[in-house]
């Protein structure tokens, strides 16, 4: 180890992380020191916490409890609130960051203990937009529809979406209470809609966003294209599902006239 | 049975996924066990993409010519003819993956585009960019919410497996888990379960795995008498990004996209590597390898890195290290096809990778090895019988396997794209033979004693109790920790036999110090250091398993590497030149091309060897020269 290495060792980086024992509880902050090694990201530091979990008062307290898995940015567990900002706590590198470090759990989803939210509002966003392919069976029925690289690399971006809730959290249209899904369910169902298969019931998904807690409760305040770790194009999306929607009230209007001219019969 | 009968599923990656998808659209009703939500299960790290001979660029692939590849790659420990039912299905599984909307790169004329991995030279891997294991688990996803949205599956999404309910016979007719958020308890009655719990990753501290790959799962069904198989077979990955809290992979496809392994020739070499010019780069495994390059099988690759940097003393700046370099390859194509990866190394690492080369260095990755399950052979086709209860069953009745938990497809390497295509393959074929076992039983799981349930319950909730009064001086995290540096250092690239004995000594001390833990958090709710502190244990176990595993073993063979047991070099290019060589080859081959499988008993793990049946290919010594 050379000596600007070494020297390295003996400093320490400063968290300031709230603690909440269980749902809806009061909360408040500890604050810990741990060392500081090369390339340390904020995951690898409540790691080290975990080891030795010690408050800078020198408490012994239980080890922050908090989400993740991959620690490279494509699970979505760790989405958290660092100095202020949602972002994945593992791709959070510490010499990137000013300290203290302040670790918060997202505002928008109920908290579960310390920095662990309930995201279960994502997943159930999805069944509301039906985000699949209503595939016949997985027996051997060869090959897919045939797709240009140009729709591939569209739908592919938009697939990456890992379900983190950052688009949520930062959007000022989302709270705790209501029932809006945000910008990444309003994504999938571009993304389906785009699909050969999926475009055969596209008009079931553009309608699943219409009514409350729909595409309608977008205030275009464009936060969640700029939090977005995986940089989905999410207003472009909202944009065409918009266009999609008002396509779809403007045919309802249409046939109800068509309709009621059909019933009303002569005389 | 009734003919919707309720199974349970433990773990949401592709295996799972698969198998569920398989019970429900047979019309059964699936609980789905997860310490996650589903989509962010492991299998969302895979990158390069999923194996299958389509041959759709005029090189006359076949399934036959991916069976041995397949077969050669893992040094024939791989159980054959689950390997040959893999690979003839993998064209399906591709085209099953593509209609489920799976954003495939595609060619020019909009069909699946496919590339080059290690250990073939076909062009078989197809690939949704950089991140095709995210694409292939969010189809499975998909398509297991339309049947949640159905009422067909039930989700359990942040609860644990801890281990099975047994009747009087020994067979499994159900689980007990916990759930991680309220701590509830439950047991969950089923006609059978299947463990796709993924690998052991974190029995080896850092690794390319997820945090959540503790291979707890794994570890109980051993205590509980399932066998464990081929535990010492490693793969350590050739390229990943080492980290302080894990080793972040950088994908086959990375090579498999042109991506060449350089080192500079002259040892302690300062100048950056853009100065250094070509005749000063020492191309190790393309000379050494000229017919597959870079794209030898990971094992191969791994062992070459290693030398070059520990014996050689070639690595960058002295350590260990050597250049991962794409910067000859447009950044447009590179974007195009491993932008996620590209993406991952900029992000962690602060460099461009298309414009300076990369540094990476060997990282463990993926167990062989796992529960031991068996599969009914078709004699005519020398695959596995479809609907035949036995595949992918332990040798506890009831319990299946699937996925990197099980131990059957890929021997003594993996080869890179195999796991996914392993994963949903077991599934599919592990599905179908869950509802034949329950068909075939006379009673089903739900029909017995409640006393089952409630002594299998009673047995955690006491267990728990203990657990959370633990508060001697020990910090499991820290055991953990130590644990795996030990692995790491001991049970990986290269192996000795006096280093593996201390190693299975120091896990047993690790396991009278794991007596004396101290649970740290006495919360009643999401109290993970307390079901951490349950995992330990497990992992001590599976760590046990390996090692002894692997002091057992003396040969080499794929990718666990004994230089005192290694036969010398032939001395021709081919090996079956060198009939003395040969000579040493079959005896060595004779007596250790067997799968090793691990018993647990209070002393520790009792290991045997059970001969391998080899009716698809038979072995020959393995060269990629």
């Amino acid at each position: 180890m050379d000596t600007a290495q070494a020297g390295a060792t003996s400093k320490t980086v400063t968290f300031r992380i709230w603690r909440q024992d269980g749902p809806g509880g009061e909360g408040h902050y500890d604050e810990f020191r741990v060392p500081y090694g090369k390339g340390s990201n904020v995951v690898s530091c409540l790691m080290e916490i975990q080891r030795n979990p010690v408050t800078v008062q020198g408490q012994k307290v239980a080890p922050v409890v908090w989400d993740a898995a991959c620690l490279e940015e494509v699970c979505g567990s760790c989405a958290i609130n660092i100095n202020g900002r949602v972002r994945m706590a593992c791709s959070a590198l510490i010499d990137k960051l000013e300290q203290p470090i302040t670790l918060e759990p997202m505002k928008k989803f109920p908290v579960v203990r310390d920095l662990t939210v309930d995201r279960q509002r994502m997943f159930e966003s999805l069944k509301r937009v039906k985000g699949w392919i209503p595939v016949d069976g997985t027996h051997n029925l060869g090959p897919g529809p045939r797709q240009s690289p140009k729709d591939q690399a569209t739908m592919y971006v938009l697939s990456t979406c890992i379900s983190c809730g950052s688009c949520l959290e930062a959007c000022p249209q989302v709270t705790l209470d209501n029932t809006f899904v945000g910008a990444a369910p309003i994504s999938q169902a571009r993304l389906f809609n785009m699909h050969p298969t999926g475009k055969l019931n596209a008009e079931e998904r553009t309608r699943s966003l219409m009514g409350p807690g729909g595409i309608q409760d977008c205030g275009k305040a464009q936060n969640c294209v700029k939090v977005c770790p995986k940089e989905i194009p999410l207003v472009t999306s909202i944009a065409v599902m918009n266009r999609e929607v008002s396509k779809l009230v403007i045919k309802d209007i249409f046939f109800q006239e068509e309709e009621s001219k059909h019933t009303a019969g002569p005389g | 049975m009734a003919a919707a009968a309720r199974f349970t599923v433990v773990g949401g990656g592709l295996a799972g996924l698969m198998t569920t998808i398989k019970l429900a659209e047979a019309g059964h009703h699936v609980d789905v066990l997860s310490i996650v939500p589903v989509k962010r299960s492991h299998s969302v790290c895979a990158q390069g993409g999923i194996n299958g001979a389509v041959n759709t660029k005029g090189e006359g692939d076949h399934p036959d010519i991916h069976v041995k590849d397949t077969l050669r790659g893992g040094d024939f420990l791989a159980e054959q003819t689950s390997v040959k039912g893999m690979c003839y299905a993998a064209p399906g599984i591709i085209y099953m993956l593509d209609r489920m909307g799976v954003t495939f790169n595609r060619t020019s004329e909009g069909l699946l585009d496919f590339r080059r991995f290690g250990g073939t030279l076909h062009h078989r891997t197809a690939f949704a960019g950089a991140t095709t294991g995210q694409q292939l688990l969010y189809a499975l996803d998909e398509q297991v919410r339309r049947y949640e949205s159905e009422g067909k599956v039930t989700k359990y999404e942040f609860w644990e497996w801890l281990g099975t309910v047994k009747d009087e016979s020994g067979r499994c007719i159900g689980s007990v888990a916990v759930d991680l958020r309220t701590m509830e308890i439950r047991t969950f009655p089923a006609e059978a379960v299947c463990l796709a719990t993924g690998g052991p990753g974190i029995v080896f501290g850092r690794s390319t795995n997820s945090i959540i790959n503790t291979g707890t799962a794994a570890g109980r069904a051993y205590l509980e008498g399932a066998i464990y198989a081929n535990g010492e077979f490693i793969q350590v990955h050739p390229t990943s990004i080492p980290g302080e809290d894990k080793l972040r992979l950088m994908s086959e496809s990375v090579r498999g996209e042109g991506g060449r392994v350089w080192v500079p020739r002259k040892k302690g070499d300062t100048r950056s590597p853009r100065d250094i010019p070509e005749s000063e780069r020492f191309y190790f495994l393309e000379e050494k390898y000229p017919k597959y390059k870079n794209l030898v099988p990971r094992d191969v690759a791994t062992r070459e890195i290693f030398t070059v940097c520990r014996e050689m003393g070639l690595g960058i700046g002295g350590k260990d290290g050597v250049y991962l370099d794409v910067t000859h390859i447009p950044a447009a194509t590179l974007d195009a096809k491993i932008k996620g990866v590209m993406e991952i190394y900029e992000k962690f690492v602060g460099d461009d990778p298309r414009h300076t080369p990369m540094i990476i260095f060997p990282g463990m990755h993926y167990s062989m090895g796992g529960l031991y399950v068996n599969f009914e052979a078709d004699p005519r086709t020398l695959t596995p019988v479809d609907g035949s209860p036995k595949n992918q069953s332990t040798n506890i009745p009831g319990l299946y396997a699937a996925g990197e938990a099980d131990y059957a497809f890929h021997g003594g390497n993996r080869l890179g794209a195999n796991s996914l295509l392993s994963c949903i393959y077991s599934g599919m074929i592990g599905g179908p033979a869950m509802a034949a076992y329950a068909k075939n039983n006379a009673t089903s799981a739900e029909a017995k004693s409640d006393r089952y349930f409630n002594d299998a319950k009673k047995y955690w909730d006491d267990r728990f109790a203990t657990l959370k009064k633990m508060a001697g001086s020990e910090n499991p995290y820290q055991i953990s920790k130590e644990l795996g540096e030990l692995m790491t250092e001991n049970c990986t690239v290269v192996r000795y036999n006096d280093r593996l004995k201390k190693t299975v000594e120091k896990i047993r001390e690790m396991k009278v110090r794991w007596k004396s833990c101290n649970v740290l958090d006495t919360g009643n709710l999401a109290n993970r250091s307390l079901s951490f502190t349950n995992q330990l244990w497990n992992m001590l176990e599976l760590g046990e398993v390996i090692a002894t595993s692997a002091l057992m073993r003396d040969e080499s063979r794929g990718a666990h590497y004994k230089p005192e047991f290694s036969l010398p070099e032939p001395k021709s290019k081919d090996p079956r030149e060198d009939p003395q060589w040969m000579e040493l080859w079959k005896k060595r081959h004779e007596k250790w091309a067997k799968t090793t499988i691990a018993k647990h008993s209070e002393e520790g793990p009792k290991i045997s060897y059970e001969d391998i049946s080899t009716p698809v290919l038979e072995p020959e010594p393995r060269w990629y020269a």
